[in-house]
């Protein structure tokens, strides 16, 4: 286990070194003015431009540039964010609770809503409501997420105002230490749209998942012996059927960053999406590559975990 | 866009190889069938597939003939209508009428007309970006898996590197690192975020099957590098392939429109889904029909492309877990 540990550290480790020479060579090529132009974004002064070129050591050779960029990457510096006139990470640190509000509400939401609906219907298969159950999880998949998110906002949040009911804000963000009300209240629109397009993957997957386990061998032992088939769904099929759905969950944590842009755009959430595509319209390249390194970092750290829960959960996967 | 290409693939199922053996000569009176005529008979039994084919054969003939819509309703795409029929009298967009349709957007275009030209844009660039997407994919994944070793291992590398940036954000990335942005970018774009995930697949296959028998007899018999990948392995591993495409078709679709939304997709005036919802996002309260056609014709076409996936993986695949049903 140890060995395995170290291994696969030291590969996310490489991967990570290989992102920022991506990252690097994707948005550091072409002329030393050129870049230091680019990177201090639309509308910058030559001032700015200046104090980008210095502060990037533009002057000086690439590999020596490279190793400045690592060198404050190590020491938590993402670089600075020149059209705005701060350091990347103090845009990023105000931005990442929204993100991380709105994936770990939506996650917990998607989990148990793709679990509980797939598990029902391979319990039930072919009936009424698996045939219900699968064909929304379809609609689900198919439906864009800022389709779904508008739909949402028109009928829940324009509708009800027009009829006078003003339960689910539209936009905007409220800190969960100002109000933990306010702040649920503020995500619940999102976490839904988020939670029911991922939500359709799991009814899938944990169906399917399900239907197989509930052919084995053991599970016919169980109720063999006469267990109540609450306690053979439950306790038995369950907790082998799950391995494959938790390993997809781990990497779709990580990687929701991929849906939170969107989500935040629908629904003006400042989080890490958002300002990523505000950062496209000023050209605001400096915010991209944080945003971009720290979701590699966490989707490099999930795959590890899910490496390792796999086999926490799974007896029979020996890791070597 | 939570749904990336990982999900699309991780749905198909692994093991649609298998009946990818070509079959052998029978006797004169039983006609030999390859495993894809097969699966294409199979493919033409399922009700649901062949509606969705149907459905998107539609749209494929209303973006071709985009100009016949337009020339019906005498609405060129990027005309400006001004009169009190087309923009109302405070100057916003008009309901559906029967001079328009499906209404007009806040310019007084005509939305009908402008979403039978958005189609053309999103059927070319999904098409386009998921054959793109394919054709890296397969080749990256042919080599690395057949040759192994230090190629193997640095391919293997550059996909774990591409993987672990979020889809929708090495695609916006790429973007703004571009700068010019037209159809053939978006495609590349596309592509690019893309093709890792089809070629860690592909690779898991052909190492499974680099050392099987056909293999060792093609190099025994002096058979070159390129000839076993290409003429032995790569038709054992294009079952899977077709499979994969009509997945991330719906995929490429939705990130196309995901950019045109997010602002980083083809530029305005050019009629695209994406563009009108973004743009209809400050109006639908007052103008539902600006989202609701665009919204529609997007979902329709991904629905359409989603059942008809799924009837292609199970009819290449028939032990494989349907999604509706039977």
């Amino acid at each position: 286990m140890l060995r395995f540990l170290v291994r696969r550290i030291a590969q996310g480790i490489l991967v990570l070194v290989l992102v920022t020479i991506a990252v690097y060579a994707l948005f550091f090529a072409g002329s030393p003015r050129d870049i230091a132009r680019r990177i201090a974004g639309r509308q910058a002064t030559p001032e700015v431009v200046d104090r980008a070129y210095h502060r990037l050591g533009l002057d000086q050779p690439f590999y020596a540039q490279y190793r400045h960029f690592v060198w404050r990457l190590l020491h938590g510096d993402l670089g600075f964010d020149f059209y705005n006139g701060q350091p990347v990470t103090t845009v990023l640190k105000q931005a990442a609770p929204v993100t991380l509000s709105l994936a770990v509400g939506a996650a917990i939401l998607w989990f148990i809503l793709g679990v509980s609906t797939g598990v029902y219907s391979s319990v039930r298969p072919r009936s009424f409501i698996d045939r219900a159950f699968t064909a929304s999880a379809l609609f689900f998949y198919s439906i864009p997420v800022f389709v779904l998110g508008l739909t949402l906002i028109y009928f829940l949040f324009f509708r009800l105002t027009k009829a006078g009911h003003r339960w689910f804000p539209a936009s905007g963000y409220v800190g969960l230490t100002t109000s933990v009300s306010q702040w649920a209240l503020h995500l619940i629109l999102p976490w839904l749209t988020l939670a029911l397009i991922s939500a359709a993957a799991y009814t899938r997957l944990s169906r399917s998942s399900m239907l197989e386990v509930l052919g084995e061998d053991y599970v016919r032992t169980a109720r063999a012996k006469g267990l109540s088939e609450k306690r053979v769904i439950l306790r038995h099929a369950l907790r082998s059927a799950l391995t494959p759905v938790v390993t997809q969950f781990g990497i779709d944590a990580a990687s929701v960053i991929g849906g939170a842009i969107l989500t935040e755009t629908v629904f003006g959430l400042p989080g890490l999406g958002w300002e990523s595509v505000h950062a496209i319209g000023n050209q605001n390249l400096p915010i991209i590559i944080g945003v971009v390194l720290i979701s590699a970092t966490a989707i490099v750290v999930a795959n590890i975990l899910v490496d390792m829960l796999y086999a926490v959960l799974d007896p029979r996967v020996r890791l070597s | 866009m939570t749904q990336g290409v990982g999900d699309a693939l991780s749905l198909a199922g692994t093991d649609v190889l298998d009946q990818a053996t070509p079959a052998p000569p029978g006797p004169k009176a039983i006609r030999g069938r390859s495993p894809l005529s097969l699966a294409f008979d199979r493919l033409k039994r399922d009700r649901g597939a062949m509606l969705s084919l149907g459905i998107i054969i539609l749209i494929a003939l209303f973006a071709v003939f985009a100009p016949v819509v337009a020339h019906i309703t005498g609405h060129p795409p990027n005309k400006q209508y001004r009169g009190l029929d087309a923009l109302s009298a405070l100057g916003q967009a008009h309901a559906p009428s029967s001079k328009f349709w499906f209404g007009t957007d806040d310019s007084g275009r005509d939305i009908l007309v402008r979403i039978a030209y958005g189609a053309r844009v999103s059927l070319t660039v999904g098409i386009g970006a998921t054959l793109l997407t394919i054709v890296i994919g397969l080749i990256v994944g042919l080599i690395a898996g057949y040759y192994g070793g230090l190629v193997d291992g640095v391919l293997a590398r550059i996909i774990d590197v591409v993987l672990s940036v979020p889809y929708l954000l090495f695609a916006i990335a790429l973007v703004t690192v571009l700068g010019q942005i037209n159809m053939w970018v978006v495609m590349v774009v596309i592509a690019f975020s893309g093709w890792a995930s089809v070629a860690r697949i592909i690779r898991g296959q052909v190492i499974s099957m680099r050392e099987r028998e056909f293999v060792e007899a093609a190099r025994s018999l002096g058979a070159s590098n390129m000839r076993i990948i290409f003429i032995d392995i790569l038709p054992n591993v294009i079952a899977p392939a077709i499979v994969f495409s009509t997945l991330l078709l719906p995929v490429s679709i939705v990130s196309e429109a995901a950019l045109s939304y997010l602002g980083v997709g083809i530029p305005p005036p050019t009629a695209d889904w994406g563009q009108m919802i973004a743009a209809a996002q400050n109006q639908y309260q007052i103008a539902w029909w600006y989202l609701f056609f665009p919204g529609l014709a997007l979902l329709i076409t991904t629905l359409a492309f989603n059942i008809l996936g799924d009837g292609v993986r199970d009819a290449f695949d028939p032990r494989s877990d349907r999604i509706f049903a039977k």
